[in-house]
């Protein structure tokens, strides 16, 4: 049983990066702009969430700053794509390129150091409940940051004046600017809150799922959100799912890699990848699902008529 | 005080030549606000970075040695952003054309004679090619998004090699080093020039002529630009877009493949749980960099071989991480892309912002 609890508690864990990442990037793309670079974005998010917790001790402040820095890495990314036009996909890959160079190199100083951690929410009475207490009442802050998060851009995308408006950008960005929306600033600000759920994304690698800092310690999880954002068909509850999901994957092939199951360890991290494109593929074969909810101005620059 | 584009009648012909000199430039620029603020002299970081490469013989020459899978990989890829296929994993087809390749010097330890480097590298290009087809295919039958897939794929590959290197191709003489045995006689690729130049950099060179040829001369070609840079004409045309994904990404893994084998029967010679430092990811910068043209990619090859040497360069000698050579790539990348828009469009400054519509961040 309490194995059991355990394993539940780690896939939370591992399940609440991929939920910031995707929930920021679901906004993003539902403006209409598709941000490549998830893993860059965490990547300065974890190292600069680390370095902040290091010098300040503070976790509200550490969140704070990995939130920033993703912000900050995806204003560039909106500087190149939304005021230069640049091309979003080769874009979005020169951020992560930057931003894995980046972390590496501020992160230079803080290899090896052992991190703060945050504390874990501990509700007297109700986390002491057998099984459902430590899972539900147990979890860490961010987690429930996270889940809240969720919600939040669920009831923002569909049940406000500003989330219509974001869609409608992110649908048709010739009608929206006809009706004098401004574009590039619906845009840019979404591309911003994407990048700051990115670093949060990344902070939480290293301040509470690993406390530490080591080179490439996204791992490819930047990537796996941008999935599970097709995975969700744009929809905020189904990121949940996925993330959750994913999370499983990746905690039971650590599991099966610890029992040892006699299948070559590689085999066993090849999974979360492998099911990636599985999932890729039987998404997509469904492609009225896809239609419905894909923002119809993906990937595409607007440059306003004068 | 606001930005605006206004786009100009024709595409520039002299910022289409100016815009990657200036984006070199700012990214010089931006290197040397990086050093400052990591506390290194700047001005020495950037000569160790890009002047002392090309100060020695030697080192030229290892400059070319990396230029050359770069470049190789590189054409492939601008055939596929030509026609608008989003090919993000010849990492992944690089490593898989190593493994193909290296299948026959591996467990043939002694088949020589003339035949075993064609036989080598056509196994590269097939391996590079069949990894390839796996994105394309889920493309085409599917409608998966090749960007996703083809990457997903690179950690697959990773994991492979890794897995081989140490498991069951590692040599049983190599006390316990994860690598395979040496490949050595006819399973090494020949120097054709210096110490270390290989036979492979005159495959660059053929490689990127005939793309040259392919895609200015040729109906293939015409039906490449045609769907990439206008889809709706190319259908009315009858050119099938389907085909042209899976052509694409046949050619540029194919490509990376044969960059792969060339880099374990070269260099490395002999197969390791890590093939090259991202020169397929690298080439994507290159691909860019180079106007998508295949000549203009053999310059652009080199700049970016330039960046893996500085980055050792100042590793070495300053201590610092090698990964800076991953930030000058992305900062290059970036400034190509905002330089290009200067070939379509004019930036004007406007005064007075109209109500509420003031541009952000710029």
């Amino acid at each position: 049983m309490e194995m059991f609890e355990g394993i539940v508690l780690t896939i939370i864990t591992a399940a609440t990066p991929l939920l910031f990442a995707a929930i920021g990037e679901l906004v993003t793309e539902r403006s209409g702009v598709l941000n490549l670079g998830v893993e860059g974005m965490m990547a300065v998010g974890a190292v600069c969430g680390f370095a902040a917790a290091h010098l300040t001790d503070q976790p509200v402040i550490a969140i704070a700053a990995a939130a920033a820095a993703g912000a900050l890495m995806a204003a560039l990314f909106g500087v190149v794509t939304l005021i230069f036009v640049g091309n979003q996909v080769a874009s979005g890959l020169a951020l992560t390129l930057f931003g894995l160079g980046f972390s590496a190199l501020i992160g230079n100083a803080y290899v090896g150091i052992p991190g703060i951690g945050l504390p874990k929410l501990d509700i007297p009475v109700l986390s002491d409940i057998p099984l459902v207490g430590p899972i539900v009442f147990g979890e860490d802050p961010l987690t429930y940051l996270a889940i809240v998060l969720a919600v939040g851009v669920w009831w923002f995308l569909f049940h406000t004046r500003a989330g219509l408006i974001l869609r409608a950008v992110g649908d048709n960005h010739v009608s929206a600017h006809s009706l004098g929306y401004n574009v590039i600033k619906v845009r840019f600000l979404a591309v911003m809150f994407g990048g700051a759920c990115a670093g949060l994304g990344g902070g939480y690698l290293s301040l509470v799922y690993t406390p530490q800092w080591t080179q490439n310690m996204t791992g490819g999880r930047g990537w796996i959100a941008l999935a599970l954002v097709v995975f969700a068909t744009w929809l905020p509850s189904r990121i949940v799912i996925g993330a959750v999901l994913f999370g499983a994957v990746s905690i039971l092939q650590l599991h099966a890699q610890a029992i040892g199951v006699g299948i070559p360890s590689q085999f066993l991290s090849m999974l979360p990848y492998l099911t990636t494109v599985i999932v890729l593929v039987i998404i997509s074969r469904d492609r009225t699902l896809l239609r419905v909810n894909t923002p119809a101005c993906l990937g595409q620059s607007f440059v306003p008529d004068r | 005080m606001r930005i605006e584009l206004v786009r100009r009648p024709n595409r520039s012909r002299a910022m289409a030549v100016l815009s990657p000199l200036v984006a070199i430039f700012l990214t010089v620029v931006a290197g040397f606000l990086v050093f400052s603020a990591v506390g290194v002299d700047p001005f020495r970081a950037l000569y160790i970075y890009f002047i002392e490469p090309l100060t020695a013989w030697w080192s030229v020459e290892a400059l070319i040695v990396k230029a050359v899978p770069i470049v190789i990989i590189a054409v492939g890829l601008s055939l596929c952003f030509y026609s608008n296929t989003w090919n993000i994993g010849a990492e992944g087809q690089l490593v898989a054309g190593a493994m193909a390749g290296s299948a026959l010097p591996i467990l043939f330890p002694d088949f020589q004679g003339p035949l075993v480097m064609p036989l080598m590298l056509i196994l590269g290009i097939a391996g590079g090619m069949a990894y390839g087809a796996i994105p394309a295919l889920l493309k085409t039958r599917f409608g998966a998004n090749e960007i996703l897939t083809s990457l997903m794929l690179v950690y697959v590959a990773q994991l492979m090699v890794d897995w081989l290197a140490r498991g069951p191709w590692r040599n049983p003489a190599g006390h316990n080093f994860p690598d395979s045995r040496p490949f050595d006689g006819d399973q090494i690729l020949p120097v054709v020039f210096g110490d270390s130049v290989r036979l492979n950099a005159v495959f660059a060179i053929v490689i990127a002529v005939i793309a040259w040829f392919v895609l200015r001369r040729t109906i293939t070609g015409f039906q490449i630009t045609v769907l990439g840079q206008a889809p709706r004409a190319g259908a009315f045309a009858g050119f099938s877009h389907k085909k042209m994904v899976v052509l694409a990404f046949l050619i540029s893994g194919g490509l990376a493949g044969l960059a792969g084998i060339c880099e374990v029967a070269g260099p490395t010679g002999m197969l390791r749980t890590s093939v090259s430092p991202g020169y397929g990811f690298t080439a994507i910068i290159v691909a860019f960099l180079g106007r998508l043209n295949p000549i203009g990619i053999i310059f652009a090859g080199l700049l970016l071989a330039l960046s893996y040497m500085g980055g050792e360069g100042v590793q070495i000698e300053l201590g610092m991480s090698d990964q800076i050579t991953r930030v000058f790539q992305g900062m290059l990348l970036f400034f190509v892309l905002a330089c290009d828009t200067f070939i379509f469009y004019r930036v004007r400054l406007v005064r007075t912002p109209a109500a509420g519509a003031r541009a952000e961040g710029a």
